[in-house]
């Protein structure tokens, strides 16, 4: 019950020509902040739904809090996706009231913090706000809850550089030793100081699982770097 | 937000910057060090790569913990002093061997500090 998530043989084939996740056994500890990377395509996201229930694995299994992926795995998994879902037609304080609603680990107080660090209006229509502040809105939805596992799927694409700043140091001082957070971005070079450890993808097959750190050592290059060398084109 | 290099690990360069802080005087023989979240958060590195800076800071005794009252910095200023000229002795390392990259022989490169001085 220890480990957070225990991955084992799981597998995604979308039909017999596209296996997007390919036998990939993986655990995932506590008190980690741990970077998703690989290229376009390499099943990144697949495997992100997975752990959300969005998709039924064709093989292998999750388990999370040693539970299978069900209802209560979801009340402790905060997850963001890789686009929009917020009806536009909202106010940011109706989100909030709904997520105060769905989700019973929401903290309205943290989220009503960040909004105010971020300069949203929390009256603001959600149709009216530029992308990157729409994407803030989710983010900061996301990590106001007390969750056990948070999996944000590309969080920072397309915010500006000093957002990006301020979201990195949203998850660093949210930081709880019980919990971990799963990111998959692009931006390894943005990221890659927040990391414990980065998991390497590659054709919906784990390529490496290691530490940031270790990768530094062993290799005298930053994890972005590396990333360049490993999957230059 | 630390300005750390990006190609050698992460939890080493948070090491120098505190011994320097230390054996610099900015943090003083016996004073009580912020937390290692705090300290996370103004570096913006992961507090677990600040907490392994911290265990090898305890190792080579610069810093003891106190059940108490947290991290502290040593009061044994000869530990701090020897840690003080060592850094100082590889910053001199490396000032010669940029300086022989260069093709300056050894006489050479002091007469170029003497001159800058």
């Amino acid at each position: 019950m220890n480990e957070l998530v225990e991955i084992a043989g799981l597998t995604k084939a979308y039909d017999a020509q596209h296996v997007a996740v390919n036998n990939i056994t993986l655990t995932l500890p506590r008190g980690k902040i741990i970077g998703l990377l690989g290229p376009n395509g390499s099943g990144k996201t697949t495997l992100i739904k997975m752990l959300n229930g969005l998709l039924t694995p064709t093989q292998g299994t999750i388990r999370i809090n040693g539970q299978a992926v069900g209802v209560e795995t979801k009340a402790r998994v905060a997850y963001l996706p890789d686009r929009t879902y917020l009806a536009g037609a909202k106010k940011v304080s109706e989100i909030l009231n709904y997520f105060c609603d769905f989700y019973a680990d929401f903290s309205r107080e943290r989220a009503m913090g960040m909004l105010q660090s971020l300069g949203i209006d929390p009256g603001a229509r959600m149709n009216a706000l530029s992308k990157g502040t729409k994407e803030k809105v989710q983010l900061m939805l996301v990590m106001s809850r007390d969750a056990d596992l948070y999996v944000l799927d590309e969080p920072i694409a397309g915010v500006d550089p000093a957002a990006r700043d301020y979201i990195m140091r949203t998850i660093i001082n949210n930081y709880n030793p019980q919990a971990s957070v799963l990111i998959s971005t692009h931006l390894i070079g943005d990221i890659e100081q927040v990391l414990d450890e980065v998991i390497f993808m590659r054709y919906g097959c784990l390529l490496l699982y290691t530490s940031v750190d270790n990768i530094r050592a062993q290799h005298g290059k930053s994890v972005d770097a590396y990333f360049r060398e490993v999957f230059a084109c | 937000m630390w300005n750390l290099d990006s190609d050698r690990p992460i939890y080493v360069q948070l090491v120098e910057r505190l011994q320097i802080q230390i054996v610099s005087g900015q943090y003083a023989p016996g004073q009580k060090l912020p937390s290692v979240r705090e300290l996370a958060a103004a570096a913006a590195v992961n507090p677990n790569t600040m907490q392994k800076a911290f265990a090898e800071l305890e190792g080579s005794g610069l810093v003891v913990t106190q059940s108490t009252s947290g991290r502290m910095v040593t009061e044994d200023s000869d530990l701090i002093r020897n840690t003080r000229k060592r850094m100082a002795i590889q910053k001199a390392e490396q000032f010669f061997s940029g300086m022989k990259e260069l093709g300056f022989a050894k006489e050479e490169a002091m007469a170029l500090l003497e001159e800058r001085l």
